[in-house]
C-alpha cells in the first residue's frame, strides 16, 4: 500500500513545526506500510553552502573522525551526526570535491541526498522510530515530504526506502509500482544516470531528474512522466522551492489533498491531516488523475 | 441515542455494539464523534439503527450495510456503502473512490462529489449524487440507478450492463457500450421518486439524460473484439 504524506508551508510562521507537523501525519500513516520510512525537509538555504546528507551501517567505524578527514578539502567543513546520518555542510563550490573524497576514503558510506537545502533521513523501521531516531520533530522548514513504505518491488532496505533523491534538492516519494521501470533504466543509464537500487521508485526519481536537466520546470518534468512511466503511481515530489503532485491516469492510489492559507497538505488518507491547522476549513480534494499539481515557493514570491 | 467518541473508544466497541442488538430493541439511535478519519466505521449492520457520525470518515464506512441508516456530517474516504443490501447512507460532504461499490440494495446518498469509480459493479443499489462524479463510475454496473446531478467524468458505464445511469450536466466521455437513451414517462417517475427520496427538491427530472447499455458487447462477437 504505502502511505505518503506531503507538507508545503505557505505561513512563514509555521516553519518551526514543519518537522513536528510532518511527523505527525506520517507517523499515523503507519499501518500503510510497515517496512521502512523516511522524510526530506527542506530548511532555508544558506548563502553558499551546501549540505549532503550521507548515511552509514557501520557509523561508528565510517563517521568517525570524518570531519577531520574532510578539512584538507574544505576548512569550513562542519559534520552533524545522527544516529546513522550525518549531515556534512560545506562551502556550495567543495561539495563535489568532498563527495570526491568520500567516495575514495569512505567507500561504505552512502549519499542520501544533497542540495543547497533538503536533508533526507531514512531507514528500515516504523515511522515513529525513525522520526525520533533523527529528532526530526526539532526540524524546521519550509516543506517536505515523508513516506512509509510497504515494499512489493525490491527488497527491504535502508536503500530501497523513499525518498528517493536522485538530482540536487530533488526527491520523491511513490505509491504504486511501474511496470516499464526496467526499460527505463536501461534508457537512463545511457544518457549517465546513475543508480543506487533496483528500485522501480529510483527509476522515477532519476527520470524527473534527467527531465529537468533538459531544461524543464518539475510541472513540466511531471508532465512527461504521464507519458512515459507506465504502471501505477501516485507521486509526491520536493525542489529546492517547489512541491508537486501527479496520479496515474487510473488513480487508484488513494490521495486526498488540503489547502489553507497557510499551507498545502498531502495524505494517502485523510487521517494524515487531521491534525493541521484549521483543517476543518480547510479546502480538501482528491487530485484528479493524469493532472499535475504543482506549487513554488519562488514563483509564489 | 448512544455516543460513541472513537478518540477515547476503540472502533471494535462501537462495530460490536452495532452487531450485537436484539431485533425489536428499542435502543438503536448511535452518535459517533471524533472519527477522524478511520476506517470500517459502522460496517456490518444489520438491523434498522441510525448512526450519525459527525466528521470525515476513512475506508468502507457503513459497508454491507444492511437495513441501517448511516449519516456521515463530513467526507468519506474509499469504498463508503460498499456492497450496502438494504438501508440508506448519506455523505454530507464528498465521497472518494469506488462509493457504493457492489451494492445489492438501499440508497446511497452523495451531497457533494463523488471521486472515481463511483457505484462500480452495483448490482442493485440506488445511489444520488449531488455534485459531479469521477472517472470509470458505474463500470460494469448490473442493476440499480445511478443519478448525478451534476457532470460525470471519462468513461461513464464502460462495459455496462443493466444498471440505469441519469446525469444532468455534462458527461466527459462514455465508456465501451454505454449509449444516451430516451427519457420515457416510467424513467421520469422513477427518477421524481429516487430524487425524492434523496431530498433533492429543486431538481426536475426532466433536467437529466438516461444512460444505459446499448447491448452489444453482453456475448463475446469476435467483430467486437476492438471494444472489449
Amino acid at each position: 500500500m504505502c502511505g505518503i504524506v506531503g507538507l508545503f508551508l505557505k505561513d512563514k510562521s509555521l516553519e518551526p513545526q514543519l518537522g513536528a507537523m510532518l511527523s505527525d501525519m506520517l507517523v499515523i500513516m503507519t499501518d500503510r506500510g510497515p517496512d521502512s520510512a523516511g522524510i526530506a525537509i527542506y530548511g532555508a538555504p544558506s548563502d553558499g553552502r551546501a549540505k549532503i546528507t550521507v548515511q552509514s551501517a557501520d557509523p561508528k567505524q565510517d563517521f568517525a573522525g570524518l570531519e577531520a578527514l574532510l578539512k584538507p578539502v574544505d576548512p569550513s567543513v562542519a559534520v552533524e551526526l545522527k544516529s546513522t546520518h550525518a549531515v556534512i555542510e560545506t562551502n556550495a563550490d567543495k561539495s563535489q570535491a568532498v563527495r570526491e573524497l568520500l567516495a575514495q576514503e569512505r567507500p561504505e558510506i552512502r549519499v542520501m541526498g544533497s542540495g543547497d537545502s533538503v536533508e533526507i533521513y531514512k531507514e528500515v523501521g516504523l515511522p515513529k522510530d525513525v522520526v525520533s531516531r533523527f529528532g526530526i520533530r526539532k526540524m524546521a522548514g519550509t516543506h517536505g515530504i515523508g513516506h512509509t513504505r510497504m515494499a512489493t518491488e525490491s527488497a527491504v532496505t535502508t536503500l530501497g526506502a523513499h525518498p528517493f533523491s536522485t538530482g540536487a534538492d530533488q526527491c520523491l516519494v511513490h505509491n504504486g509500482s511501474l511496470s516499464n521501470h526496467n526499460n527505463l533504466r536501461r534508457e537512463l543509464v545511457r544518457e549517465g544516470m546513475t543508480f543506487e537500487t533496483q528500485n522501480d521508485s529510483e527509476v522515477a526519481a532519476a527520470y524527473l531528474t534527467a527531465e529537468m536537466a533538459k531544461g524543464k520546470d518539475l510541472g513540466q518534468a511531471l508532465t512527461s512522466a504521464l507519458d512515459d512511466l507506465d504502471g501505477f503511481f501516485t507521486f509526491v515530489v520536493g525542489t529546492k522551492s517547489g512541491f508537486g503532485v501527479v496520479r496515474d491516469p487510473i488513480a487508484c492510489k488513494p490521495a486526498v489533498m488540503a489547502e489553507t492559507d497557510q499551507y498545502i497538505a498531502f495524505g494517502s488518507e485523510y487521517r494524515a491531516l487531521v491534525n493541521l491547522p484549521g483543517i476543518e476549513n480547510a479546502r480538501v480534494w482528491e487530485p484528479e488523475p493524469a493532472t499535475v499539481y504543482f506549487w513554488d515557493h519562488e514563483k509564489a514570491a | 441515542m448512544r455516543v460513541f467518541d472513537l478518540a477515547t473508544t476503540p472502533l471494535r466497541e462501537l462495530n460490536s455494539a452495532l452487531h450485537t442488538i436484539a431485533p425489536g430493541a428499542n435502543d438503536t439511535n448511535f452518535e459517533v464523534v471524533n472519527p477522524r478519519g478511520s476506517h470500517s466505521v459502522a460496517v456490518g449492520i444489520d438491523q434498522p439503527v441510525t448512526v450519525e457520525v459527525r466528521g470525515s470518515v476513512g475506508y468502507y464506512c457503513a459497508g454491507m450495510n444492511d437495513g441501517g441508516a448511516v449519516t456521515v456530517h463530513g467526507s468519506a474516504g474509499p469504498g463508503v456503502a460498499e456492497n450496502m443490501m438494504s438501508g440508506t447512507v448519506v455523505i454530507e460532504g464528498d465521497a472518494s473512490q469506488y462509493a457504493g461499490a457492489t451494492g445489492r440494495g438501499g440508497l446511497l446518498v452523495i451531497k457533494g462529489n463523488a471521486a472515481s469509480r463511483c457505484g462500480i459493479s452495483m448490482k442493485g443499489i440506488n445511489i444520488v449524487v449531488h455534485g459531479n462524479i469521477g472517472h470509470m463510475s458505474a463500470f460494469m454496473g448490473q442493476s440499480g440507478h445511478l443519478v448525478v446531478l451534476g457532470n460525470a467524468g471519462d468513461a461513464l458505464g464502460d462495459s455496462l450492463y443493466e444498471a440505469k445511469l441519469f446525469v444532468r450536466g455534462e458527461v466527459k466521455s462514455l465508456g465501451a457500450d454505454c449509449i444516451q437513451k430516451e427519457m420515457k414517462p416510467k424513467h421520469l417517475k422513477l427518477l421524481a421518486e429516487l430524487l425524492e427520496k434523496a431530498g433533492v427538491t429543486d431538481v426536475s427530472p426532466e433536467e437529466f439524460k438516461r444512460y444505459g447499455s446499448a447491448r452489444t458487447l453482453y456475448n463475446f462477437n469476435i467483430d467486437n473484439a476492438d471494444a472489449y
